[in-house]
């Protein structure tokens, strides 16, 4: 017996031994995935009173602003309206830009912003179980109160995305009309993609393809960097290339200035008509007079418009049949209807399991559950693709018979919806208040 | 003819004014009972993670807000640690050709007989998850992929979330930020 006990080793290499013992078991038998948490091991009894330290669980950033926040944009949007039509000064509104630059911009980073918002509402008036933050719905809902009222100032200056490239603009180049409308077409393109891929929870793209967040940031992947760059660059050459070509919230500032009560105008009294501000606009916001004699003759104007606006129900059939087409193609962003399709084409004697296809293996669900979920993403956007092509045909529609509208005006006005009320053409005004 | 015009467009102005208002009093209403009154963080479900390493490349921060956090109340303080060690070492050494972190931010400290305290280095961890794999494997799953609060920027829209194979990123909200698996949690650090 004394001789077998020379060979036992001492306790501690014994539980050396088990402990090498029971991870070649479980090495061997972790064939299949396990599940991670598991409590193989007990927790050991300390004698030499240790004291365990205490798990980190760092804090979040405090709440505090993103109330905060609401309340500096109120009083922005206040003090930017009220310098833009009753002091009716640039400098007020270049000293905003500045300040949402470094507050909203570089201090809170860029996030979350009013072009943002749009998203997270349509994600809680479709998807029952997003619950909107506060602060979320307050960035989209006050500055369209604001515009509703006093017209773009949110533009101007409070928006931070607006705000830096406002502020870059060194030598504007004008832009040819035609050109401008057209590539006014694709804010429209943007707000319908946005509005559909929010909806059916797949991908928030304003925030994807941002360009402004890295640069708030400091920090960013070289695709974000990339785009920063080309439109910071741009944007010294034309004027708020994003704001005018791509910004989809700015299509809803767009129809609720409209109908603002409010409107930065040129003259401060009348006008009279002496052509000084018919170049001051970098962005081409200003409507020019059009004299009766150089109007075309009624008649065929009216009977071009008639004709325009019948075509505009064939334009929305067409637009939304076009894009039904495509509802697949769309649908593909969405990862479960990705998975979906690999699974469906997936062959295990051939192929090796990507990522998605073991995590979804170790998960556990049911393949039937996957795809009939797929299946009703992929429904979704079939209505969804016709919704949107039938928007985007009456968007086409209007803006071809908007060409066709008598324009008789006697005053230089800037456009109620292009306008982002940057006054930069107040100083060309010689009329007195 | 000219008053009359003016009046008529203002008229017309103020009406859409009133129904584009009326729209947004809408959408409001209809969110209202919908909102809550703080913001959402985003947190890693660790029952869902397979720990496929994409933490560490898809946050838009760099280095990543993910990082891995000891659970020391579930730890088993084992020897042979299957977090720290990578599995058929040849001589179970603390040299870095034996650790599985591939920044070496595990710390590793002798307690008692046979017992060892392992503890992250927040600075120098990445977030890939391989030693969460190990000790999932192999141990009691005390090692956990986390977003880190004071790193992470809450973005609208995560980056890793739209990455992430298992669907194990999601909206928490503010008052529980981290959801540890496993025993219960003591105060925060």
């Amino acid at each position: 017996m004394s001789e077998i006990l020379k060979y036992i080793p001492r306790t501690l290499n014994i539980k050396k031994i088990v402990t090498v013992l029971s991870m070649f078991i479980l090495f061997m038998t972790s064939g299949f995935p396990l599940f991670a948490q598991q409590q193989r091991f007990p927790k050991p009894e300390f004698e030499s009173g240790y004291t365990q330290p205490v798990t980190s669980m760092p804090e979040a950033r405090s709440e505090f602003f993103a109330i905060f926040d609401v309340f500096v944009l109120i009083f922005a949007l206040s003090l930017i309206s009220w310098l833009i039509l009753k002091r009716r000064s640039r400098k007020g509104v270049l000293a905003v830009s500045v300040f949402s630059i470094l507050y909203f911009g570089f201090f809170r980073e860029g996030c979350i912003c009013a072009v943002g918002s749009l998203q997270n509402v349509i994600l809680a008036l479709f998807q029952p179980e997003y619950s909107i933050p506060l602060s979320a719905l307050a960035f989209f809902v006050i500055p369209l109160v604001y515009t509703l009222f006093f017209g773009r100032t949110f533009c101007a200056g409070v928006c931070p995305l607006g705000a830096i490239q406002d502020v870059l603009l060194l030598r504007p180049v004008t832009m040819k009309t035609w050109l401008q409308k057209v590539l006014g077409l694709i804010p429209y393109i943007y707000l319908g993609l946005s509005v559909l891929y929010a909806a059916t929870a797949t991908d928030f793209i304003i925030c994807r393809y941002d360009p402004f967040v890295g640069i708030y940031r400091f920090d960013a992947t070289f695709f974000m960097f990339s785009i920063g760059a080309v439109f910071l660059l741009l944007s010294a050459f034309v004027a708020r290339p994003y704001c005018r070509f791509f910004c989809p919230y700015g299509v809803l500032l767009n129809w609720m200035s409209r109908f603002s009560k409010h409107h930065l105008t040129i003259t401060p009294n009348k006008c009279i008509q002496c052509r000084l501000c018919e170049d001051s606009c970098p962005l081409g916001a200003i409507n020019k007079p059009v004299p009766v004699k150089v109007m075309e003759d009624r008649p065929s104007a009216t009977k071009r418009f008639i004709r325009l606006s019948l075509i505009i129900p064939l334009l929305m059939l067409l637009g939304g049949w076009t894009l039904s087409n495509f509802h697949e193609n769309l649908a593909k962003v969405n990862s479960k209807v990705r998975l979906a399709n690999e699974l469906m084409s997936f062959n295990p004697d051939v192929m090796l399991p990507s990522v998605e296809i073991e995590a979804f293996k170790s998960a556990g669900t049911p393949v039937e559950e996957l795809y009939s979920q797929a299946a009703i993403i992929i429904e979704q956007f079939y209505v969804g693709a016709w919704i949107l092509g039938a928007f985007l045909g009456l968007v086409f529609g209007l803006t071809l018979s908007s060409l066709s509208v008598f324009k008789y005006r006697e005053d230089y006005t800037p456009d109620k919806g292009e306008c982002v009320s940057c006054a930069r053409c107040l100083k060309y005004c010689p009329v007195e208040k | 003819m000219d008053d009359k015009g003016k009046n008529r467009r203002e008229f017309i102005n103020t009406c859409f004014r009133f129904a584009a208002g009326a729209t947004l009093v809408g959408v409001t209403g209809v969110l209202a009972h919908k909102t809550v009154s703080g913001n959402t963080l985003w947190q890693i479900d660790t029952t869902k993670c397979t720990q496929c390493g994409r933490c560490a490349t898809s946050c838009v921060m760099s280095p990543s807000a993910v990082k891995c956090i000891h659970v020391c109340d579930m730890c088993g303080y084992c020897d042979l640690c299957g977090g720290y060690l990578r599995p058929n070492v040849k001589n179970i050494t603390t040299g870095a050709e034996n650790q599985l972190c591939p920044t070496g931010a595990i710390k590793r400290k002798y307690v008692e007989d046979p017992f060892f305290e392992y503890e992250i280095i927040e600075d120098l961890c990445i977030g890939c998850g391989k030693c969460v794999k190990g000790c999932g494997a192999f141990g009691n799953g005390s090692l956990q992929l986390q977003v880190s609060h004071d790193l992470c920027v809450n973005c609208n829209q995560c980056a890793i979330a739209r990455d992430c194979p298992s669907g194990a990123f999601s909206r928490v909200p503010a008052d529980e930020p981290y959801k540890f698996s496993g025993f219960k949690k003591e105060k925060k650090a």
